[in-house]
């Protein structure tokens, strides 16, 4: 039998999911305020140097194309691969673009808007926490039993798990991105599929949806900023296409964001341990319906689609091995993959009928 | 580098010599005869950029089984669906569209899928079984090509000879975890090759290998297992024999013999209903079926819980609550006064609160057969529109309310029938709203004479009932065996780095040992740089020499620093830091 409900704590809750979107609000307005002050400065010291030394452009696009040619000649190629499009080659390092540092370190300029921004989103990821945690202590259990759910604390784990590697990398110029996000899924809680504390149906109460759901919500927020870094990576490889063969740099605020190439790189490692996540979240999937239902698969809706989301993202790993996927290619299909991730759980969970419909409307 | 780059097209050369020989196979087209063209069509299906066009089909021909009802999942719905759609329905039945998953063209792609699978995974386990027995590759001529590479030079007062520092060096690696071979030890530039890391080809290999096992476990379940489904009310026992099933689904080789006679006997059914939380009250929170069970006829019996989430095996299957409702409980007399049926009647539901529909057919009724259909409600509430409804899921005002038939129920002629569905065609109508007799509207306890003289019925009570779902499926241990090793392949294979490492020694006509060190990584390998500066480390320990040279020192830096950082401060040169970029080369085909 669970245990009591207790609705004080549920309305505790509520109130800190509200005071964290108004906090995450700010931060966004901050990480915006970075990528616009931050491109204006950039564009001064730029401007000045090409004062300087009018017709450093004009090679460029030359440079561009022999890097790719010179692959063999010794390890400083190495950084491009032979497959990758010009437009990468271009876009790392050759003088006419800029882009933020390729290892996503920390660099030695200060960005105080930045670091109010991420102030302001830890604040509001602390906040945001104690609403997670008042709702579990309202209901009596993990908080993910229903949409609403689903939501808020999801929210949270893409906070956290952005957080966490702000501390080793300087991904600031995903915060608008993740922040942005973050607010609208808050919104779309509380508005869209508000519902007030309460007990699980008995199909949801088993510890395999601590395991199961747990692990697909972390997945899902590391898919949630490869998503952001592949949909960059696409920008900026238009970008240094575009400057490359001579034309203006419409994107300032791009030169925040580092390469397209570092911008893969950094998301294929991300996107590995979401894969593996994600294999998980099936496997454990299948291991609860097994349990439950008495078959691990059945081509439920539910299951349907992360079957698929599963595969595109095996094929996006296949696609970084493949000769011509690379880059651009391997990108969209990492978008693709994050759009089944958010078809499956709007959508899905909503419209579609199947065993899973119970996830509590 | 090179040496199986013919053996296996799916691992790259770093310098390029896959790539030649895959463009090779591609422009191998043409004028090669039957065998030629054979083993072009295979090349061709086991070339990775197939294994992705596949993946990805795949994905996409997943889709339209979650946009069409399934028939494995629900056949009446699929039926209704076609009716529903005259113009179209037809069309997408001749698609396969309502069997997806064992449609002809879903089946196709997975199998072709896995036959590329199969063309790429064994000769790649070949050629790595020959890659682990054989010597790490031979040391390039100019290391400093490579995308980790740095000198050392140990001083002259130290006393240590090229060839003493290429074995100490030797020694340095092997406690690292590489293989090792020195060669040349006694000449003018003795050199090692050192590798490690093939635990990521073969977790790769046994991720993919895994996924067959996963595939062929699969495929095991569907020929050796069976399900079925049975409704147990409190007091039935259900015995597992074909006969004790409602609905049964044999695997394409099951035999009945593999039934084993267990019996399972429902004593009782408890719900618990939320009663606290706003805007669910009523909802169910707990499901809880006692059971006494026996392995065989002659076995002692046992009792256990059976809950959702929580099935209990027996026999080699496992037995599933799937459902529950209520089974009023009626007594009907016939024309002649002679009971022709009394017991529970499977309600069946139909909204909130337990709101069922019940059918009762009374096959045995004398002069006429009879049939009842109509309502069942555990809280009967009339709204003011005269619309009665059920308040709440527990037994606070239960409700029986029916129309009742005579005449021929087409029984008979042995043809199947739905238990719940009651034709009234060829029947006569003798209670309903619009007939002057009225419907029926029972309490428990009450009883009502039928009009005409056709008999009575009495409704005596209300139990609850359950449905099972009885599964034996063999393959899934091995499925789930098979994608645990999936899983630990995976791992292994995106997290094990595969690296070489070359060192070369030399004198110098001063005295001094010059060693110059190149690191190169197979495939994605972000941490290249760091292990060459472990490895410089551990040299520099070795021969107890500073690490960091100054400025003026010789050449420390990875050439290919420069690389990445235009834009950042330049101190990231040191070899503590790590570029993103691929250090490595590319893998590529
Ligand atoms: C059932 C379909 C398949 C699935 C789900 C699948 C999945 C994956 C995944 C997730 C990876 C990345 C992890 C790793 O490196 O082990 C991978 C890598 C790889 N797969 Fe597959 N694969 C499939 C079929 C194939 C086929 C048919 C081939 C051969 C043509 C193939 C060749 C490879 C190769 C060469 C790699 C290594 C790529 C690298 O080094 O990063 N796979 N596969």
């Amino acid at each position: 039998m669970p245990y009591g409900i207790n609705e004080t704590m549920g309305q505790y809750s509520e109130l800190f999911m509200l005071l964290a979107a108004g906090t995450y609000t700010v931060a966004f307005i901050a990480f915006a305020w970075d990528l616009a002050k931050s491109s204006k400065a950039l564009r001064a010291i730029d401007l000045k140097a090409a004062q300087a030394e009018e017709p450093a452009r004009v090679p460029v696009g030359a440079r561009a194309g022999d890097r790719s040619e010179s692959q063999l000649a010794g390890p400083a190629g190495r950084a491009e691969r032979p497959s990758s499009s010009a437009a990468q080659a271009a876009g790392n390092g050759a003088g006419g673009v800029v882009t933020a540092d390729a290892d996503m370190r920390y660099a030695g300029e200060r960005r105080a808007p930045a670091r109010v921004a991420v102030a302001l989103t830890v604040l509001g990821a602390l906040i945001h926490g104690a609403g997670v945690l008042t709702r579990a202590l309202g209901a009596g259990r993990v908080p993910w039993g229903n949409m609403y759910e689903f939501l808020t604390t999801g929210a949270f784990v893409a906070v956290a798990v952005f957080l966490l590697v702000l501390i080793r990398r300087d991904l600031r110029f995903l915060g608008t991105f993740v922040v942005g996000l973050v607010i609208i899924m808050l919104v779309a809680a509380s508005v869209a599929y508000w519902t007030p504390v309460g007990h699980l149906v008995p199909a949801l109460q088993s510890y395999w949806l601590i395991i199961h759901v747990s692990i697909a919500v972390l997945s899902s927020a590391l898919f949630t900023l490869t998503f952001a870094m592949s949909a960059l990576q696409l920008v900026q490889a238009r970008r240094s296409k575009a400057v490359a063969a001579g034309g203006a740099d419409k994107l300032g605020f791009m030169r925040l964001v580092p390469s397209a190439l570092s911008l893969e790189n950094l998301s294929y490692r991300i996107n590995a341990i979401a894969f593996i996540g994600w294999t998980f979240t099936l496997m454990f999937g299948a291991i609860w319906a097994e349990k439950a239902w008495g078959r691990f698969w059945g081509w439920d809706t539910k299951e349907v689609w992360t079957f698929v989301i599963w595969v595109v993202y095996a094929g996006y790993l296949h696609a970084r091995a493949t000769r011509g996927w690379t880059g651009t290619r391997a990108a969209w299909l990492s978008i693709v993959g994050y759009l089944c991730v958010i078809f499956n759980f709007t959508i899905v969970n909503q419209f579609f009928n199947g065993l899973h419909s119970y996830s509590g409307l | 580098m090179s040496e199986r780059v013919n053996l296996d097209k799916n691992f790259s050369d770093p310098v390029g010599g896959a790539k030649v020989s895959e463009a090779k196979a591609e422009a191998a087209l043409p004028a090669l005869g039957p065998m030629g063209m054979l083993r072009w069509a295979w090349t061709q299906l086991t070339s990775m950029r197939t294994a992705l066009f596949l993946l990805l089909l795949l994905a996409v021909a997943a889709v339209p089984g979650s946009l069409f009802p399934q028939r494995p999942a629900n056949p009446s719905v699929v039926t209704q669906y076609i009716k529903d759609n005259p113009d179209y329905g037809k069309l997408l039945d001749t698609l396969q569209l309502y069997d997806v998953y064992s449609s002809a063209w879903f089946s196709a792609i997975y199998l072709l899928l896995f036959i590329s699978l199969i063309g790429c995974v064994v000769p790649r386990a070949i050629a790595h079984y020959k890659a682990m027995r054989s010597q790490p590759p031979r040391t390039p001529k100019r290391l400093s090509r490579l995308p980790e590479y740095g000198t050392l030079v140990i001083p002259s007062d130290a006393g240590i000879p090229a060839s003493d520092a290429i074995s100490s060096a030797a020694g340095v690696l092997k406690e690292r975890g590489y293989r090792v071979e020195v060669r040349d030890s006694g000449g003018e530039r003795p050199s090692l090759g050192a590798e490690r890391g093939f635990a990521k080809e073969v977790g790769n290999l046994v991720f993919h290998t895994s996924l067959i096992g996963v595939l062929v476990s699969v495929a095991i379940g569907g020929l050796f297992g069976y399900s079925g489904q049975r409704i147990l009310v409190e007091g039935d026992t259900f015995v597992n024999t074909l006969v004790g099933y409602d609905q049964f689904t044999p695997g394409t080789n099951f035999q009945s013999g593999q039934l084993q006679p267990y019996s399972v006997q429902l004593d009782k059914f408890d719900i618990t209903f939320d009663r606290e939380s706003e805007g669910k009250v009523g909802q169910p929170i707990d499901f809880s079926a006692a059971v006494t069970t026996k392995e065989n006829p002659d076995a002692p019996a046992q009792k256990e819980i059976l809950k959702v989430n929580d099935p209990v095996t027996l026999g080699g299957t496992s037995i599933y609550l799937t459902g529950n409702g209520y089974a009023p409980v009626v007594t009907i007399r016939d024309g002649e006064g002679n009971i022709a049926m009394q017991g529970p009647v499977v309600a069946k539901l139909q909204g909130d609160n337990y709101y069922s529909s019940v059918v009762i057919k009374v096959p045995d009724a004398k002069p006429e057969q009879l049939g009842f259909a109509g309502f069942f409600l555990p809280t009967a509430f009339v709204s003011n529109e005269g619309i009665s409804f059920s308040g709440d899921p527990e037994l606070f005002n239960p409700q029986l309310t029916l129309n009742s038939y005579y005449g021929d129920l087409g029984l008979d002629d042995g043809s199947p029938q739905n238990v719940f569905e009651l034709d009234v065609q060829d029947l006569t109508p003798l209670n309903a709203r619009n007939l002057d007799a009225g419907g029926i509207t029972l309490a428990p306890g009450s009883s009502y004479t039928l009009p005409d003289g056709k008999g009575t019925i009495s409704f005596d009570g209300v139990k609850r009932y359950i449905g099972v779902d009885i599964h034996h499926n063999p393959g899934q241990l091995y499925a789930l065996i098979f994608a645990l090793l999936a899983v630990a392949g995976l791992i292994l294979s995106l997290y094990v780095n595969r690296r070489r490492v070359w060192v070369r020694t030399g004198t110098h006509a001063d005295g001094r040992t010059m060693v110059e060190y190149g690191l190169l990584a197979r495939g994605e390998d972000h941490r290249l740089a760091a292990e060459a500066a472990a490895v410089r480390k551990l040299l520099s320990e070795e021969w107890k020499l500073d690490p960091e040279p100054g400025p003026d020192g010789p050449s420390q830096q990875t050439p290919s620093s420069a690389r990445d950082n235009n834009a950042g401060p330049a101190a990231t040169a040191g070899a503590a830091t790590t570029p993103a970029g691929p250090t490595g080369p590319e893998k590529d085909q």
